[in-house]
């Protein structure tokens, strides 16, 4: 299984990871972020594949999927 | 097949200073993956815009110049021929290349520069607060442009590309979009060839990507990117030009 990290930091929210993802396994968080924004979430961890379509799409780069 | 996902080496580790959903970011990556892939980092010299994307060369781990507005492809010309082993290309937006910077690009266009340019097309004048551009489609609502771009008043969206792909000068010119993962693979494999069309001398190369403007469209990032699929590449079509 693929280890995806997302930095909470850096996303702005713009959820355009949870719309690509085939596997419906980001979405975003309840809470906010320090800058006032919610920042997309994986659901399930052990349900990625790993396929890079998150990482593909975020305009930040601060999605990394490892193996 | 396992990959590993990561910031590519000629992306600085730094926050972007875009909206949240701006293509530019997208493209940034792709850009500097494509010169990462092809070896040519210490070789290559970006030239930034005027327009959103005007600091981009605090994003990219690159040489980089910055032109009077419109004028990036005129600077790149007196780069590339006085170090034509370098690989240069620019970065330019709507405003940028298809308004003020219209006669540049054309006679660069035409005198055959072995340049690579990468054409961001959100049909809106992002930085000075989302005036009606050359690129604005018909009946689109912005600024100057309340009711809607109105053909009477303010002609018809420019087709730059269709424009350029008549001109002898020119060896590749292509419209992709960063709508969705499909058309940013396709991106990517449009930037890289034209920079490998650079790399083997082969003349001027275009890539205009369509890109999401949410802020100014007045739309969430995904609705943003589903307008460009719905609307905007039904009017500027999708595909290789020449």
């Amino acid at each position: 299984m693929s280890k995806i990290k997302i930095n909470k930091i850096r996303c702005k929210g713009c959820s355009l990871c949870v719309v690509c993802c085939p596997k419906k396994n980001l979405k975003l968080e309840d809470k906010l972020n320090e800058a006032g924004i919610f920042t997309a979430v994986v659901v399930d961890e052990n349900n990625c594949t790993g396929c890079g379509f998150c990482f593909i799409m975020c305009p930040d780069t601060c999605i990394e999927i490892e193996g | 097949m396992t990959k590993n996902y990561k910031r590519t080496e000629s992306l600085y580790d730094v926050a972007t200073h875009y909206c949240a959903g701006c293509g530019h970011g997208i493209l940034h990556r792709i850009v500097a993956e494509a010169i990462d892939e092809l070896g040519v980092r210490e070789k290559t010299i970006a030239i930034a815009p005027v327009g959103c994307a005007v600091i981009a060369y605090d994003y990219w781990r690159l040489d980089c110049a910055e032109a009077a507005h419109g004028r990036a492809l005129a600077v790149a010309t007196a780069i590339k021929r006085v170090q034509p082993d370098k690989v240069v290309f620019t970065y330019q937006g709507d405003g940028d290349l298809a308004a003020i910077g219209t006669a540049e690009t054309i006679h660069a266009a035409n005198r055959g520069e072995n340049l690579t340019v990468i054409f961001v097309n959100n049909a809106v004048y992002g930085m000075t607060g989302g005036q009606m551009a050359p690129t604005t489609l018909l009946s689109q609502k912005t600024a100057t442009t309340p009711l809607g771009r109105d053909a009477k008043l303010a002609g018809y969206p420019l087709k730059i590309s269709e424009m350029l792909a008549l001109l002898d000068g020119v060896y590749s010119v292509e419209r992709t979009s960063v709508s969705n993962p499909k058309e940013v693979f396709n991106t990517k494999r449009a930037i890289k060839q034209a920079f490998e069309n650079q790399i083997q001398n082969k003349g001027f190369s275009m890539v205009e990507v369509l890109s999401m403007c949410p802020t100014y469209w007045d739309k969430t990032p995904v609705d943003a990117a589903k307008w460009i699929e719905d609307h905007m590449s039904q009017y500027f079509k999708l595909g290789k030009l020449k």
